[in-house]
């Protein structure tokens, strides 16, 4: 065989050059097949949908009278619980969204499914991008149809001649404040994207560091149960203060948390507390983002995660860095 | 010195010195093969002998750390995106959505590969005709034999009209007219549009006599030649009895 010399750089026989539109296909057919997926898996759609508002219905109804909620922002008035937890009931759509996609990566591994998509020939990098991205949009489906069905159980509510509620009721008007969640839907967009990719991404390099999952119980007692309860999802921080220094720490510290708060003011057209809050919060050392009075710890935080877990995921599977080689990885069993 | 074989010259697939280790075993010690355009080349080994292995470094699922591997004159490693374009895979698991149709999954992979719409649902719709299963593209797979989805796999896998085609013991659990009706296809496949093919089983009687045969045992390649000349090394009369002989083990075919 004579081998051809060419000058370095020189590209011999190159197939079809992959461009921008070569991109946006790959893309789009990755998260096409995965809301496909999602909807022919009719029972996941129903059991992600009832989780939150059994939450809602039940345990926020419960949790009313006891737990008094005070004017803390966003909120420019009293709220009631069902109000308050509807972020941290958003947040946990997309936690249990994360952790599923995560198993199915595992599963998807195993039965070789991930391996149709790596033997692709864009970058990895891309690849599991566009996987990421994927599963937020699922989670985001997930997301405002729970809160599509929240808003039609507040104003079902407000109807009913609690004389409570039509204390808070008239209270609302009487400020002048319109129900928040019109625009808040809109709003809250980007904060709902965010939070998806950083757990998504967190669940991505669980996906590569795993090898068997078991069954979805090990992921809920060691993962989501410990993010979700300790976060400001179920209680205000302060509220955790004041029963536990050391448990509120540890709710600071949970990035899960940011995601709640981020939701919180995301709801509200906001992206964090006033400032006055936040020297607050600078008094505690733990403040270092204070933009046009507006406390940004919340984005930060989660920006910061997101890219975190997205690049050890990435260098997981790497293939010439990662862990599945090492591993001896998918399929490597015959 | 930089030396870079054109498409049309270059062999399909070329293996050489490559070997892998996990953490404490060798799973390939020094392999070297080669596949020519419009050549069979059957990978004959046990379970465990490294073939999975040296297809999960050939789709580079992880790179190869010693070695070279060059698809169509694309190394692997250094060239990712060109070589993986060139290469066609069907892997021994079962990769279809089983709740998409035919159609749907083939869609899915013209996508992984950047082909748009109007042009993959052209390929699609030839690539199902070239397996016989053109009239059942709105079926879900769930509804399909083991050997239908096996040749909806290889009508995946053509797609993006590769130069090499890797089929990872695509006939494994099919029953015999599925068997040979998968062969068949492949078999065409070689012949019709001079497509270089590696296909890894441990079933001897899918070995055609001209075929070129390289048996993988524990990691190493043991032979590397025709089927005419592996019967004289081995001084044997049939294949099974060759390589009984030259890897050792009581019984050759494991089924």
């Amino acid at each position: 065989m004579t081998a051809a010399a060419l000058p370095a750089g020189t590209i011999a026989d190159e197939p079809n050059r992959l461009g921008l539109g070569g991109y946006v296909t790959c893309l789009l057919g990755i998260v096409w097949r995965e809301v496909m997926r999602f909807l022919h898996q009719r029972e996941r759609f129903f059991s992600a949908l009832v989780r939150p508002l059994i939450w809602l219905f039940i345990f926020a109804a419960g949790f009313r009278q006891v737990l008094g909620v005070s004017i803390i922002p966003p909120y420019t008035t009293y709220v009631l619980y069902e109000t308050f937890v509807m972020p941290g009931l958003v947040g946990m759509i997309l936690l249990f969204n994360a952790m599923q996609s995560s198993l199915s990566m595992v599963y998807d591994r195993e039965t070789g499914a991930m391996r149709t998509l790596l033997v692709s020939p864009f970058p990895r990098s891309f690849l599991l991008l566009s996987k990421l991205l994927g599963g937020v949009f699922v989670a985001l489906l997930q997301a405002y149809v729970f809160l599509f069905i929240a808003r039609l159980w507040e104003a079902w509510t407000w109807s009913n001649q609690d004389p409570i509620l039509t204390n808070i009721a008239a209270t609302w008007q009487q400020f002048g404040v319109v129900d928040p969640h019109l625009s808040g839907y809109l709003t809250v967009l980007p904060a709902l994207i965010l939070s998806g990719l950083m757990l998504g991404s967190l669940a991505l390099f669980m996906s590569s560091v795993i090898k068997q999952l078991e069954n979805f119980a090990g992921v809920m007692n060691f993962v989501i149960f410990p993010m979700f309860f300790a976060s400001s999802a179920l209680y205000p921080l302060w509220r955790i203060k004041e029963s536990s220094i050391l448990l509120y720490e540890i709710c600071r510290l949970n990035p899960f948390t940011h995601a709640v708060e981020l939701i919180r003011f995301g709801l509200y057209g906001q992206i964090g507390p006033p400032a006055e809050q936040a020297s607050q919060a600078a008094a505690d050392g733990w403040s270092f983002a204070v933009v046009n009075g507006i406390d940004l710890t919340h984005l930060y935080v989660v920006v910061g995660c997101t890219i975190f877990f997205l690049g050890a995921a990435v260098y997981a599977y790497n293939p010439s860095k990662g862990l599945i080689g090492r591993r001896g990885g998918a399929g490597a069993g015959a | 010195m930089l030396q870079q074989a054109t498409e049309t010259e270059a062999p399909t697939l070329v293996v050489s010195g490559v070997s892998h280790r996990f953490d404490d075993y060798l799973a390939l010690d020094n392999v070297s093969l080669s596949v020519p355009r419009g050549a069979f080349v059957v990978l004959l080994g046990l379970n465990g002998a490294g073939k999975s292995t040296l297809f999960s470094l050939i789709t580079r699922l992880y790179d190869n750390v010693s070695g070279v591997i060059r698809i169509l004159g694309h190394d692997v490693r250094r060239r990712p995106t060109a070589a993986l374009q060139r290469l066609g895979v069907v892997f021994q698991s079962r990769t279809l959505d089983q709740d998409l149709t035919l159609k749907q999954n083939l869609m899915y992979h013209a996508a992984l590969h950047g082909i748009g719409r109007r042009e993959a649902k052209q390929r699609c719709q030839e690539a199902l005709e070239r397996v016989g299963l053109a009239d059942r593209q709105h079926e879900k797979v769930r509804n399909l034999s083991g050997g239908q989805a096996r040749r909806v796999e290889i009508a995946r896998s053509l797609l993006h009209r590769p130069g090499c085609l890797l089929l990872d013991e695509p006939t494994v659990g099919l029953d015999i007219g599925s068997r040979e009706s998968v062969v068949s296809i492949v078999r065409k496949l070689v012949a019709e549009q001079d497509l270089g093919v590696l296909w890894a089983t441990h079933l001897i009687d899918e070995i055609a006599p001209n075929d070129v045969i390289v048996v993988l045992h524990k990691g190493k390649v043991l032979f590397n030649g025709t089927v005419p000349e592996f019967l004289a090394t081995t001084g044997s009369d049939n294949i099974r009895t060759g390589f009984r002989k030259i890897t050792g083990t009581a019984n050759g075919d494991s089924q």
